[in-house]
């Protein structure tokens, strides 16, 4: 999906630091390749947007900006449409996103007792990111599992049929799955 | 081929142009049905349901406000089961809208007040989903005017109207569903965005969730009285509605009505929130004496006699002309008119002259030798209906901001292809196909160029030039050297873009040319007026709808002033003094003995003033001391004379020069005519009553007529156009209760005479009735940059403030917004003189020396800087050159040598 150039993408992701916006002399040339991989196609600022997020895992305010800039699109435009999908996301994500369906089945099924609990287990609330960026929580609309709700997405792993009482364990398991993770690189 | 459509809507029957919506038909035979997103200014939406109507043969409810009327259509526009479904539509938006219909402002005015009476809603029929007012919305730190949104329906007018008549989407739609809020990108506020504070939004919100800050709690609609006048800011002449508090007599706000001509119900900022000047403490309200250096308050009797006095002493021991009168551009017709009169007939001179002298007097010298009448060709509606707009000289969006709109709402939609040639990137730049940005001064290079490409490439209108011009032959042969390649070298713009240019001009049906004063302030002004003027009668884009030679107008009423004579060689309609048969028929109507020797131009009166020739003047609703050029040189020249009379609102930098102050009224204080850009005279009406003892300018002169021994009376300013409409040709169909309404464009020659909107059909105005070609050639600004003064100075206007801002700097919005002036520098530029961010910097000419914040910027080419000239504190004026126009005296404000050091440096 990533339509930049690799070398430019390398140094854009070793140039960036934690806490800080991307350095723009390296992240509007990657933007750049990517405007020019949709060049000529309509409605083409969603996949754009898509591919920059998918990239830095959020959307920093320069990079809309720029998206503005060189697309012609009004930057209020941009903005609008980022803010309204539940999807992107103007600030950085946690190592593991995890999104809570509140679509009318999971609803009905007790998602919203599922949400608090995640909510107290985190410590976090609806669209925010743990200190320890492990964590992002987010509410979703419907991911087409009705028949398993209440539905709960860990990045790209759905977990079904999911209880309160069992949301320590399965924040416990992306625990110890980061810490393994951790130990593994050091 | 129909153009019509017939249907019937609750059983009667009405017949709409093709493309008209049910809504539109409902209205036009008086049906009210409910809408709250609809706006004719802007694109259907559809959003708030209540405009749901029946149409029989379809199987739902249709939105009328976007639904086609068809031919033959059966509409239902309020059945039970529709007035059902309205009622509830409303107590749902209800639901989101806080309630507080006892404390808001627009109660009286609020559309979702009147529809929640008509269908009688419950309020509390579902729970409250309002939002929470937060302090820190997009609105936070403006001054012009607060977003609530507590009371937003999220209707998307104020976000359509931004986006599509304004073309700025400095606001937009944020999140969804019930979350939904109108903010900017990121909540940013409002000042660092794009916005323009024209405040369109606020004029469109059908609530009171957008309202202007400066009226909170001033009165409701039932305690408002709207008066419509003309704004008395630019020559656009937008019509505003003063909401004048019946209560205490004061100006409230501003509002406008969509519909309304020529406006349409759109207006800037100065024109929507720069009116608190109206009310300053810091009017004038009584005569001022100055004695031993120091001002005295007077009554009038006292003032007026002795400036009479005075006066007509220096008229008996020095001559008439040794007085001269500055009328001024600010002031009605009929003020004009009068002062004009006063000047030629109790003077006995005729050195009337005024600030169009410095603005566009070389179009009323260019375009009246090429066409015989040197005003706007076209409409204003007309300009955005031009296949190619090609504005030069210009800066359109912010001098003449609603006609702005219009020409980037025609390039966003395509309708039309904008050139714009300017020496900076102004804002139209980001809307046009291309930009040629050309060095000061160099102009007439420039189109004579593209005029040699349309030569070459043969794309001339032959027939045009053949039935309609002569010269032309004379002004091809000195053409043959003007190659792109030739102009690329002096104006620094690529040839390749130059041909372009012409070849989209000439290829167009219909051309516009707009320009201002990037064209008009300068040596070469009246050739630089003639260059265009070859160019639109080579391609046969005069004499037609939509295509034509179009020079904006800077005051509000400067094509007046121009119309009634306030210039040295002509009376009112451009009858020239030097002609034997209109002197007379002047002479008969006033009475007179008239001066036969056409009197002196506005800079030449300063210089006389400095020689010691010049001995009285008095100056009326002007500022020189600001307006003109070397200001250095003008005070001299003010100082010198033996008496200088001021009539203004405030003690201006001229003013505390005079000898004697008159205080006036504001144009909301009085009755009367203006004149746009497009020829159109509309009226002004009384709104407030003057401050003080502030007094009518044509009053003022009346008396002072009278004790100078010329006998002049007039009940009402009506009564001085009925005498302008008798003297006049131009003006003779003008009558103020034609000018109810909707203005008159002239000439207008008759009672019955509709008024001309565009100008030189089948004839035009010069004496054989054909258009003139004139050869120009390339002549260079009179002061170049050198090793001394490197860079090209170019003085222009910004849109948050006026002139020698006497009266914005007074608005407490427009100056907050711009508190105060900047040189825009190159950062080339900045970073050879080793100049940051935030400095403030020296800028130096051969006249004088300023201190000045700088703006680095790309706006402006490398080698040339810019300043607005409205800051007294840093006036720009102190460094520009009285080099003139040798035939239209206009000074060269455009292009001057200075250069640009560090302050520090030069401590």
């Amino acid at each position: 999906m990533i339509s930049a150039s690799e070398h430019k993408v390398d140094h854009l992701m070793e140039s960036l630091k934690p806490g800080h916006e991307p350095d723009e002399t390296a992240l509007f040339p990657v933007i750049d390749d990517i405007i020019t991989s949709y060049h000529g196609q309509g409605g083409a600022l969603i996949p754009v947007l898509q591919t920059i997020q998918n990239m830095l895992g959020y959307l920093p305010e320069n990079s809309l900006r720029y998206v503005s800039k060189a697309m012609k699109i009004p930057f209020s435009e941009v903005t609008g449409v980022v803010s309204f999908y539940s999807f992107f996301s103007t600030q950085p994500r946690g190592t593991y996103l995890i999104r809570v369906c509140m679509g009318t089945a999971c609803y009905v099924r007790g998602g919203n007792e599922v949400l608090e609990a995640i909510t107290r287990e985190l410590g976090i609330r609806v669209g925010e990111t743990s200190d320890d960026h492990q964590f992002s929580l987010e509410v979703g609309r419907c991911f087409g599992a009705c028949g398993l709700a209440p539905v709960v997405m860990v990045n790209d792993t759905v977990h079904q049929r999911v209880k309160p009482s069992k949301v320590r364990e399965l924040i416990a398991q992306y625990q110890q799955a980061a810490a393994e993770k951790m130990e593994a690189a050091l | 081929m129909n153009s019509t459509v017939t249907l019937t809507i609750d059983n009667q029957t009405v017949t709409v142009e093709k493309g008209k919506t049910i809504l539109d038909a409902a209205m036009q035979i008086g049906i009210d049905i409910p809408h709250l997103c609809k706006d004719d200014r802007l694109t259907p939406t559809g959003a708030c349901r209540l405009c749901l109507v029946e149409v029989e043969g379809r199987p739902k409810l249709q939105t009328s406000c976007s639904t086609p009327a068809e031919p033959g259509m059966v509409v239902h526009s309020e059945t039970p089961e529709i007035r059902k479904l309205r009622k509830t539509v409303l107590e749902l938006t209800i639901a989101e809208h806080r309630l507080s219909c006892t404390t808001c402002d627009k109660d009286g005015d609020c559309l979702l007040q009147d529809y929640a009476y008509r269908y009688h809603i419950n309020e509390h029929k579902y729970p409250s989903l309002e939002h929470k007012v937060t302090t820190m919305n997009y609105t936070a730190r403006e001054k012009a005017f607060v977003y609530d949104p507590s009371k937003c329906i999220r209707c998307g007018r104020c976000v359509k109207i931004c986006a599509e008549v304004q073309g700025i989407h400095a606001i937009t739609f944020m999140k969804r569903s019930y979350e939904v809020m109108v903010t900017t990108g990121f909540n940013e506020p409002l000042k660092t965005t794009v916005c323009e504070t024209c405040g369109q939004c606020v004029g469109t919100c059908p609530t009171g969730a957008l309202y202007p800050k400066a009226a909170k709690q001033k009165g409701r609609a039932k305690d408002l009285e709207k008066i419509r006048t003309t704004c008395v800011y630019c020559g656009v002449g937008c019509q505003l509605d003063l909401n004048i508090s019946r209560k205490t007599g004061e100006l409230v706000m501003v509002s406008t009505e969509p519909g309304s001509i020529p406006n349409d119900g759109n207006t800037c900022v100065k024109g929507r929130f720069g009116y608190d000047f109206v009310h300053s403490p810091k009017r004038l309200t009584k005569p001022l004496i100055k004695e031993q250096g120091k001002f005295r308050e007077a009554e009038w009797d006292e003032a007026l006699d002795l400036v009479a006095r005075r006066f007509t002493e220096l008229r008996s021991e020095f001559g008439p002309h040794a007085l001269a009168g500055f009328t001024s551009a600010r002031a009605t017709n009929e003020e004009n008119y009068v002062i004009q009169k006063f000047v030629r007939s109790a003077m006995g001179t005729n050195n009337i002259d005024h600030c169009a002298r410095l603005c566009h007097a070389s179009t009323v010298t260019g375009l009246a030798r090429a066409f015989g009448s040197g005003a706007m060709t076209n409409s204003i509606k007309e300009i955005k209906q031009a296949e190619v707009i090609f504005v030069i000289g210009s800066n359109t969006t912010e001098n003449h901001p609603v006609i702005g709109i219009t020409i980037r709402q025609a390039a966003d939609s395509g309708s039309s292809t904008v050139i714009v040639a300017d020496p900076r990137k102004i804002s139209l730049t980001s809307n046009a196909a291309i930009h040629l940005q050309h060095r000061p001064g160099t102009d007439t290079a420039l189109i004579n160029a593209m005029i040699h490409v349309i030569l070459e490439e043969g794309l001339e209108d032959r027939g045009f030039i053949e039935e309609r011009t002569e010269g032309f032959d004379e002004m091809a042969e000195t053409l043959a050297s003007h190659t792109p390649e030739f102009a690329e070298k002096i104006c620094g713009v690529p040839a390749e873009d130059i041909r372009r240019a012409a070849r989209i001009f000439a290829g167009a049906e219909t051309a516009s040319i707009i320009y201002s004063m990037g064209i008009t302030q300068h040596t070469t002004g009246t050739d630089n007026v003639l260059a265009l003027a070859n160019l639109a009668l080579l391609t046969g884009n005069v004499g037609k709808m939509n295509a034509g030679v179009n020079p904006l107008r800077g005051q509000n009423n400067v094509q007046g002033a121009c119309d009634m004579g306030g210039l040295p060689d002509v009376y009112s309609g451009y009858q020239k003094v030097a002609d034997p048969s209109a002197r007379e028929k002047f002479s008969r109507a006033w009475g007179v003995e008239l001066p036969e020797e056409p009197g002196l131009t506005v800079v030449e009166i300063m210089n006389q003033a400095s020689e010691g020739t010049m001995k009285g003047l008095l100056i009326v609703g002007e500022n020189p001391m600001l307006s003109d050029p070397d200001i250095t040189h003008v005070e001299q020249g003010l100082r010198n004379l033996d008496f200088l009379v001021v009539q203004d609102l405030f003690l201006t930098e001229t003013a505390e020069l005079a000898d004697v102050v008159l205080p006036a009224a504001s144009f909301a204080e009085k009755e009367g005519t203006f004149t746009n850009t497009e020829r159109r005279v509309q009226r002004v009406r009384k709104a407030v009553t003057a401050p003080g003892e502030a007094r009518l300018d044509w009053e003022i002169i009346c008396d002072l007529s009278r004790r100078m021994g010329y006998d002049m009376h007039y009940a009402s300013a009506e009564e001085i156009m009925e005498e302008i409409a008798f003297l006049t040709p131009i003006y003779g169909g003008i009558f103020y209760d034609r000018l109810e309404k909707v203005g008159l464009q002239w000439p207008c020659r008759d009672r019955n005479h509709p008024g001309t909107p565009y100008l030189h059909k089948d004839r035009f105005s010069r004496p054989n009735g054909k258009g003139k070609f004139h050869p120009v050639t390339y002549i260079q600004p009179r002061e170049m940059p050198d090793e001394e003064y490197p860079l090209i100075l170019t003085t222009g206007r910004m849109l948050q403030h006026w002139h020698t801002g006497t009266m914005t700097r007074k608005s407490i919005v427009l100056d907050d917004l711009v508190p105060h002036g900047a040189l825009e520098l190159h950062p080339e530029d900045a970073e050879a003189r080793g100049i940051v961010r935030g400095d403030t910097v020296a800028v130096s000419s051969r006249r004088g020396m300023i201190h000045v914040p700088v703006n680095i910027t790309e706006k402006v080419r490398k080698g040339t800087v810019f300043m607005a000239f409205h800051f007294h504190e840093h006036p720009a004026n102190a460094l520009t050159i009285a080099a003139l126009d040798p035939i239209a005296k206009i000074p060269e404000f455009k292009a001057c040598a200075v250069k640009v050091e560090s302050f520090a440096e030069k401590e």
